[in-house]
């Protein structure tokens, strides 16, 4: 492959969609393995499979569903002792910029 | 010392016949394996906690059982190291990162209650490379494990404290996941047998997913006989798992004892020298794998799976991308760790950064940026064609085939620091073990003699899905060989 | 058909995505109970907190909920597949959504609206609801917060989302729109449609063009639409914010937007950096739904009446005016009204008592005995209001409306008596008389309100016209 397969810009972009924050360090490591990996996958890249079907899933089971019926819910203790905040019964966080997209 | 290996393992199942007669208590085996860690857990650092007083209450509960004649189950007074991805109500599940911060889940992973249920009594959760991500089990928040056969190696990953926990004589039976290989490769390198069961034939509920879609959990075992009883006990259709089996397979163990004469095994030669990495010394030993199926009666010839050559690139595509989503929820809102930031953006970033170690960091990257609009069709939406491929390529085979073989991993354990700078050299540890995954299908690793540096070799069967009856039928049979 | 103009040279464009709760027991994912009103995260589980290791299972009555609004919507119902919608909000407890992508449950219907015309709808796929979040502050809203607090009581609730194409061109017709995909959804009973209490939400896909142009402009999606009202303003707003940037050489950038109803006008939601890129991919812990023929052919038959034939079947029975039918349909009482009427209630009587004085619902009453009622004062023997008190006992309690007119004095007072009754007063009043028949219509007023007088009100107001009528006419 002649250009680089991922730039740094590139890498910038996808950390911050997954919420990470790099380092120059690690952005300029990080660039080159994830290079490595995307030149390798570059094979796979390259074959010719528009008549092939996807296959997302291992197997071929189709509609597994469950009865609408209620089951046991958890008691508020059992998973607020959990959280690193929590106020009158439910999930403390910092304040939000923005609107739900 | 620089090893730690016992004299002998004593197999579940007399451990469970023991324990039901009354021969010898749950709690005195219990004391025995405990006695085990204490003396070399240091060393090896299996496990991230040793769960003694939840064991012993176990121990105590099974005695008091079998005291009033009541049937303790098939796995009575056996003690099961639990790999860290796998919850345990009430005790610290972390996934071996520090994202989790010893959280406790409220509920048991199906795969526990069904092992309690059956008589076990847990002894620990085992060490892993961070969320089940590696092959080395040196991506761990807290410190790598050991090979028991030599210190300064590791015992394979990421299911590496499990199988490290057999080896080493701490448990008679550990459970850990596969996603790539992770339950064979370190039964390979630690000379144990592992086994990644049919997709759908344990259930996943409660198992921390890496990636949905190849996660399987499956039995460590010192026998291919107790890898089957524990396999039959942790099996069977979940109605909490929707992509789990609904149809009973036929028993695990029906076709043991039975011999091979007759069936016929197909070798991939893709994998026995075809694609590059694989050691000259592990195919040597697999071709004398070959020889002796071959004596014991099988039909065994050279096959080809041509899909192999991609199989590698395919699963560094799809795994990344489904561990990218499913490891979004670690955001230091409900659980686990939160360093706080002045907004919730900063927060999770935060929390982020300085909760998942830099492999997890990588493949998240991978998988967000294979998933990302302008890529999804050249990367993903292709490795999702390669692995129809590979299906179809598998279905031709097993058309005249009964099971197929390989090596397990292409080299023996390695030392400690030699592959961890390199991602994509340490990626090649899984090539023979990745192609079950793809499709679904089963394997088993089956320990096959040492190599020159002393260290353990396995051998793969792989069999067509939930036909792990005749891949435990050729895989006993390969066992008597090597032994 | 000619175009619709929104103003000017301008013709609007809208398309709508409409959420519904589905009106299942238990989530959609999970076992726990789909209820309002619970003390905060007490309707949780594993599964629908996120929780490392639980996994999904499809609750196969919103499914079918799903499948039957599809139908009623003339929709093909297909092999659907679930699909990861990947984003980091924390009313989200797996930081992703599990909706469907580009395999819906349902797509390709349409919806005609009570004028005729059809919009056509895109796909009604089946999704997740997310949590709820609490802005603490001073402000009480998203900016300006100091802090927020998540409920997790409604992740994971069934939705669906009916998307039409972009073929709205007024308001009224979103509106229309709106109500007729309201007045189905409650006729099949999949969702309770409140749309103040949030359990269908609105979104509106808004641009603008030339009369005459194909092309579709530059879209914004306007959120947080809380009622028709706002809808159309909300609507009204965006389309001219459009206007006024083409006609200043600008153009509108394609974003989400949120309707602030006290400001009267649209905001844009989110940062540049947040720039969608959902990174959807099928969902791996969920297999494809794939119903048979059979399934389908089962739905198509158990498909109840729908509101466009309900109306059209009272309105052919009645004669009463369309909006009165539309109403009657969406409270569910047009088949009571079908059988009062066909029990002999006059259809005028039926459908003011059941418009009018019924909003509340029937309690007691029965087609029989409001037909008697309706009879009864067909032919006068009771009055208006005392005709509203039987009632209001009749739906209390019960009973015989004869009865409780009896019980309650409300026999009306005999033709002959009142006829004397009238001829005294004109004997008495001869100048009022004389008025009256010069065609001074006020006078009426005079003469009717001194026979009430007489009678206590038991005497029926028409029958007292129509006395007044006859005698003038003979004179």
């Amino acid at each position: 492959m002649m250009s680089e397969p991922i730039t740094p810009e590139e890498v910038t972009h996808v950390a911050y969609l997954a919420r990470l924050r790099l380092t120059e360090d690690e952005l300029s490591r990080f660039t080159e393995q994830l290079g490595a990996v995307l030149t390798h996958a570059a094979d796979v890249e390259a074959l010719e499979l528009d008549d092939v079907e996807p296959m997302s899933h291992p197997l071929p089971v189709e509609n597994t569903m469950r009865e609408d019926a209620p089951q046991p819910m958890l008691k508020p203790s059992d998973f607020l002792n959990e959280a690193p905040a929590v106020e009158d019964g439910r999930f403390l966080v910092p304040k939000i910029l923005g609107e739900q997209p | 010392m620089t090893s730690a290996i016992p004299d002998h393992y004593q197999s579940a199942s007399s451990i469970a016949a023991n324990v039901a007669s009354g021969e010898i208590s749950a709690a005195e085996t219990l004391e025995q394996y405990l006695n085990q860690i204490e003396d070399n857990e240091k060393d090896v650092h299996a496990f991230n906690l040793v769960t003694i007083d939840e064991a012993r209450a176990l121990a105590n509960e099974i005695d008091k059982l079998v005291s009033k004649g009541g049937n303790p189950g098939p796995l009575a007074g056996v003690p099961v190291a639990i790999k860290d991805n796998l919850c345990t109500r009430g005790i610290p599940t972390t996934a071996s990162s520090k994202i989790l911060q010893q959280w406790k889940p409220p509920y048991d992973a199906t795969v526990v209650r069904k092992l309690k249920e059956a008589g076990a009594t847990i002894i620990g959760k085992t060490n892993l490379d961070e969320f089940a991500m590696g092959s080395s089990t040196e991506n761990s928040a807290f410190g790598p494990t050991r090979n028991p056969h030599d210190f300064s190696c590791v015992p394979g990953g990421s299911s590496g404290g499990s199988a490290a926990a057999v080896a080493a004589g701490f448990a008679p039976i550990a459970i850990g996941s596969d996603t790539g290989g992770s339950i064979r490769q370190p039964a390979s390198l630690c000379g144990v047998v592992g086994v990644k069961p049919t997709y759908g034939g344990v259930s996943r509920y409660g198992l921390l997913a890496f990636a949905s879609s190849l996660d399987q959990v499956g039995p460590f075992a010192n026998s291919v006989k107790d890898a089957a009883i524990v396999h039959e006990v942790i099996g069977g259709f979940d109605p909490l798992d929707s992509t789990s089996i609904k149809e009973a397979p036929s028993p695990f163990t029906d076709l043991l004892g039975q011999g091979i004469n007759n069936l016929k095994v197909g070798v991939i030669k893709e994998l026995m020298g075809g694609i590059d990495g694989i050691s000259d010394e592990v195919i040597a030993r697999a071709n004398e794998a070959v020889t002796a199926l071959s004596n014991a009666g099988a039909q065994v010839e050279e096959v080809s799976l041509p899909a192999a050559l991609y199989c590698l690139s395919a699963y560094y595509l799809i795994a990344p991308a489904e561990a990218s989503s499913n490891l979004s929820r670690y955001d230091g809102v409900r659980y686990g760790l939160r360093v706080d930031g002045n907004n919730l953006n900063e927060m999770n970033i935060n929390t982020r950064t300085e909760g998942f170690g830099d492999e997890v960091k990588r493949r998240i990257m991978l998988g967000t940026y294979a998933l990302s609009a302008g890529y999804y069709d050249a990367y993903y939406g292709k490795a999702l064609k390669v692995r129809r491929l590979l299906a179809e390529n598998f279905a031709d085979l097993y058309k005249d085939y009964d099971v197929l073989l390989s090596p397990t991993s292409p080299c023996t354990a390695f030392k400690i620091g030699e592959k961890v700078s390199d991602p994509m050299t340490m990626y090649v540890n899984d090539v023979c073990t990745i192609p079950s995954n793809l499709v679904g299908h089963p394997a088993i690793s089956v320990p096959f003699g040492i190599g020159s540096d002393g260290m353990p070799i396995g051998i793969q069967i792989l069999a067509p899905p939930m036909n792990e009856s005749v891949m435990y039928q050729v895989a006993e049979t390969l066992e008597q060989a090597g032994t | 058909m000619s175009p619709e103009i929104f103003k000017e040279n301008w013709e609007l464009v809208v398309g709508l995505e409409v959420h519904a709760e589905l009106a299942t027991t238990t989530k959609l994912f999970c076992g726990c109970l789909n209820q309002f009103g619970n003390e905060p995260n007490t309707n949780v589980c594993p599964v629908c907190l996120g929780l490392p290791g639980s996994l999904p299972v499809v609750n196969e009555k919103a499914v079918y909920f799903a499948m039957q609004l599809g139908r009623a919507l003339n929709c093909t119902v297909n092999r659907s597949v679930f699909a990861r919608k990947n984003y980091f909000y924390p009313d989200m407890p797996k930081d992703f959504q599990i909706s469907q992508y580009d395999l819906p449950t349902n797509s390709d219907g349409r919806l005609d609206l009570p004028n005729g015309i059809t919009i056509g709808i895109e796909r009604a796929h089946i999704e997740e609801d997310t949590g709820k979040t609490t802005h603490i502050g001073t402000s009480g809203r998203i900016s300006g917060a100091d802090y927020s607090l998540v409920d997790y009581n409604r992740a994971g609730v069934p939705l669906i989302e009916i998307v039409t194409k972009p073929e709205i061109h007024t308001i009224d017709q979103a509106k229309a729109y709106v109500s007729e995909l309201r007045a189905i959804l409650l006729t099949l009973g999949v969702s309770d449609a409140k749309m103040e209490e949030g359990s269908i939400r609105v979104d509106a896909n808004v641009s603008i063009r030339d009369i005459g142009e194909t092309n579709l402009r530059t879209r914004c999606e306007i959120k947080n639409v809380n009622s028709l009202k706002s809808l159309g303003r909300a609507i009204d707003y965006e389309a001219n914010r459009h206007i006024g940037l083409y006609e200043n050489g600008e153009s509108p950038k394609q974003e989400t937007r949120h309707w602030d109803e006290n400001a009267g006008r649209t905001r844009s939601g989110r940062s540049k950096e947040d720039a969608e890129d959902y990174r959807y991919f099928p969902e791996p812990d969920l297999v494809p739904l794939n119903p048979s023929k059979e399934t389908i052919t089962k739905i198509d038959q158990e498909l109840p009446e729908l509101p466009a034939e309900r109306r059209k079947e009272l309105l052919d029975l009645s004669g009463a005016k369309p909006s009165d039918i539309a109403l009657l349909v969406e409270r569910n009482h047009d088949s009571f009204a079908t059988e009062t009427i066909t029990s002999g209630g006059s259809p005028n009587q039926v459908i003011k008592h059941l418009v009018n004085n019924l909003p509340d619902g029937l309690g007691q009453l029965t087609p029989q005995t409001l037909a008697q009622l309706a009879q009864m004062e067909e032919e006068a023997k009771i009055t208006n209001t005392q005709a509203k008190k039987i009632l209001e006992e009749l739906v209390e309690q019960g009973g015989n409306p004869s009865n409780i007119a009896a019980e309650s004095g409300f026999e009306a007072i005999d033709t002959s008596e009142v006829e004397n009754l009238v001829d005294e007063l004109i004997t008495s009043h001869s100048d009022e008389w004389e008025r009256f028949c010069a065609g001074e219509k006020k006078v009426q007023g005079f003469f009717v309100g001194q026979i009430m007088k007489a009678t206590s009100g038991q005497a029926d107001g028409k029958l007292i016209n129509q006395i007044l009528n006859e005698r003038s006419a003979k004179k």
